[in-house]
């Protein structure tokens, strides 16, 4: 059996939304190259709906799979749909990750989640 | 599609040589070496004659070697063996921070036994610092294990130097057995028990084109050590249960083979590796040789490519048909980065990058000239999607990691599998 499922390899093959926006509304950096691993997402919002959403991921396989699948889902969605956005929920859709890897489900949902509340501090202001 | 193997310090292709010298021993010479029936004796003469075939090789007596399943169960024989020798004399053990899984985990069993371990650093380049080696001999000093050569970075030891250190030091009382893990280096560059004045030798017959099941370890005549399994008469009561005769016999050409081309097999491999070596720094920038410049195994190629990480490099090779290893935290199991990088004090995040192309006889030229061709093109799409290779674009700037950097506060996640 192959490490990753086929959808892992094929969003780690082909990743949607890599890159960054200039004027983003919200930026949420995770993760640490300690570890491997680090995501920082961008979105754009309007009318409390994700409108737009780029990454960029330094990581493994599973890692660059997780952030194309989450800016994936998250697109279109409202922010409080985005924030019920869970871990197990982006594993899923990835057909499962290998025990050792679900961290990397984690920081998907943790960088979009730290990009929102960027969003909201800055609009707070 | 192109397939082109570059993992060979884990495993080599067999030589078609070896399988034909092989074949006769599964259907038609099936005996029992330990029958005297005539098909027990054509085993027992095939034994005996791979027996002879694998001493040559090393320079050793053909009743100095052992024939194992594998460099991992030799490793552990010689440790686990010679430690429990040698326990009435002392129970100081010194190994090398850099040596293999079998090595790192036999000390650890026998550290929980009461044994005590002293582990030698190393140097960025992976050599064995000989000061720390000197200090660390004790009286009750009884055992040395410190490998051949590495086959993760490629660094080759002093190993001739470092016995003569050992049996030299005024610190001691003991005889003292000094075994080298081998398994890197026999079959690939020249190795001479008798010139090394070495006591233990772990070589294995799956990095030398032989097959997978067949290892020994040689044991210079008179150095004790207590077998590990209890059984029967096989290999002089040093390891029980009956020799897997087809994969000795393998072993047993494959050696043969070995010494009649290592060299030329040494330098063709060699010349394929520094040209990789020469040319993929001038296609790529910020990459970073891992090991020795000089002393290195002729077909090592290990580097770090900066602001990238090695998983995703491996994953994206092998879709090219190149397939290579990874010493980053995500490559391994237990998502740390290898502890041979971390021993060599490599910048952990740099590290992270590490990607290993092992070559073997069987490499061409036109596969070198496949890597420099689709090799900068995985990193460039790697780092065109790299967080920190946008950071250090924009701004000059690299972001550190470690405690009082930019990543201080968020380092949660990497400790979620211990």
């Amino acid at each position: 059996m192959p490490f990753y499922s086929e959808k892992v390899m094929e969003h780690f093959a082909n990743p949607r939304n890599v890159g960054e926006i200039k004027d983003a509304d919200g930026i949420g950096e995770v993760g640490n190259p300690v570890c491997g691993d680090m995501m920082t997402f961008y979105i754009k919002v309007k009318d409390n709906k994700i409108e737009d959403v780029k990454f960029k991921t330094f990581g493994c396989g599973a890692a660059i799979a997780v952030s194309s699948m989450v800016s994936e889902m998250v697109l279109g969605k409202t922010i409080e749909e985005v924030m019920s956005l869970t871990n197990a929920d982006v594993a899923k859709s990835l057909g499962g990750l290998p025990p050792n890897k679900m961290h990397c489900s984690n920081l998907g949902a943790d960088a979009l989640h730290k990009a929102i509340e960027n969003y909201k501090s800055k609009r707070g202001k | 599609m192109k397939q082109i193997y570059l993992d060979n310090q884990s495993n080599t292709k067999l030589d078609e040589r070896v399988l034909d010298a092989m074949m006769p021993f599964f259907v038609e010479y099936y005996g029992n070496p330990q029958s005297i029936y005539s098909l027990g004796s054509i085993s027992k003469d095939a034994l005996e004659t791979a027996r002879q075939q694998v001493a040559s090789l090393i320079n050793a007596d053909a009743k100095e070697i052992v024939f194992t399943a594998s460099g991992t169960e030799s490793n552990n024989l010689a440790i686990k063996g010679i430690a429990d020798a040698l326990k009435s004399n002392g129970k100081h053990i010194i190994v090398s921070a850099i040596e293999h899984f079998s090595v790192l985990n036999s000390v650890k069993r026998l550290k929980n036994e009461g044994f005590e371990v002293s582990f030698i650093p190393v140097d960025a380049r992976g050599n064995i610092d000989e000061y720390e080696l000197k200090k660390a001999l004790r009286k009750d000093t009884i055992l040395v294990s410190i490998q051949y050569a590495n086959s993760e970075v490629g660094t080759v030891q002093e190993i001739k130097k470092l016995v003569s250190i050992v049996k030299k030091s005024d610190n001691t009382s003991n005889f003292i057995v000094f075994h080298t893990d081998a398994v890197s280096a026999c079959g690939t560059i020249s190795v001479d028990v008798r010139d090394l004045d070495i006591d233990a030798l772990t070589l294995s017959a799956s990095v030398m084109y032989g097959p997978k099941g067949a290892a020994a370890l040689y044991i210079k005549k008179g150095v004790k050590i207590n077998s590990q399994m209890d059984g029967g008469v096989q290999e002089n009561f040093k390891r029980s249960g009956t020799e897997n005769i087809p994969a000795i016999v393998g072993f047993g050409m494959a050696c043969e083979i070995a010494k009649k081309e290592i060299i030329r097999n040494s330098e063709i491999v060699q010349k394929l590796r520094n040209k990789l070596i020469a040319e993929l720094p001038k296609k790529i920038e910020h990459i970073y040789l891992n090991g020795a410049q000089e002393n290195r195994l002729p077909g090592n190629i290990n580097f770090s490519i900066e602001f990238v990480e090695g998983e995703a490099l491996f994953l994206l090779l092998d879709a090219k048909g190149i397939m290579a290893a990874s010493g980053s935290a995500c490559a391994n199991k237990n998502l740390k980065l290898s502890h041979v990088l971390t021993a060599m004090n490599i910048d952990v995040a740099v590290g992270q990058g590490s990607i290993l192309f092992t070559l073997s006889k069987f490499n061409t030229e036109e596969d070198i000239n496949y890597i420099l061709e689709e090799f900068p093109k995985v990193v460039k799409r790697l780092r065109d999607m790299s967080p920190l290779y946008s950071y250090f674009t924009k701004t000059g700037k690299r972001k550190t990691a470690g405690p009082g950097t930019d990543f201080d506060d968020h380092s949660h996640h990497c400790d979620i599998e211990e």
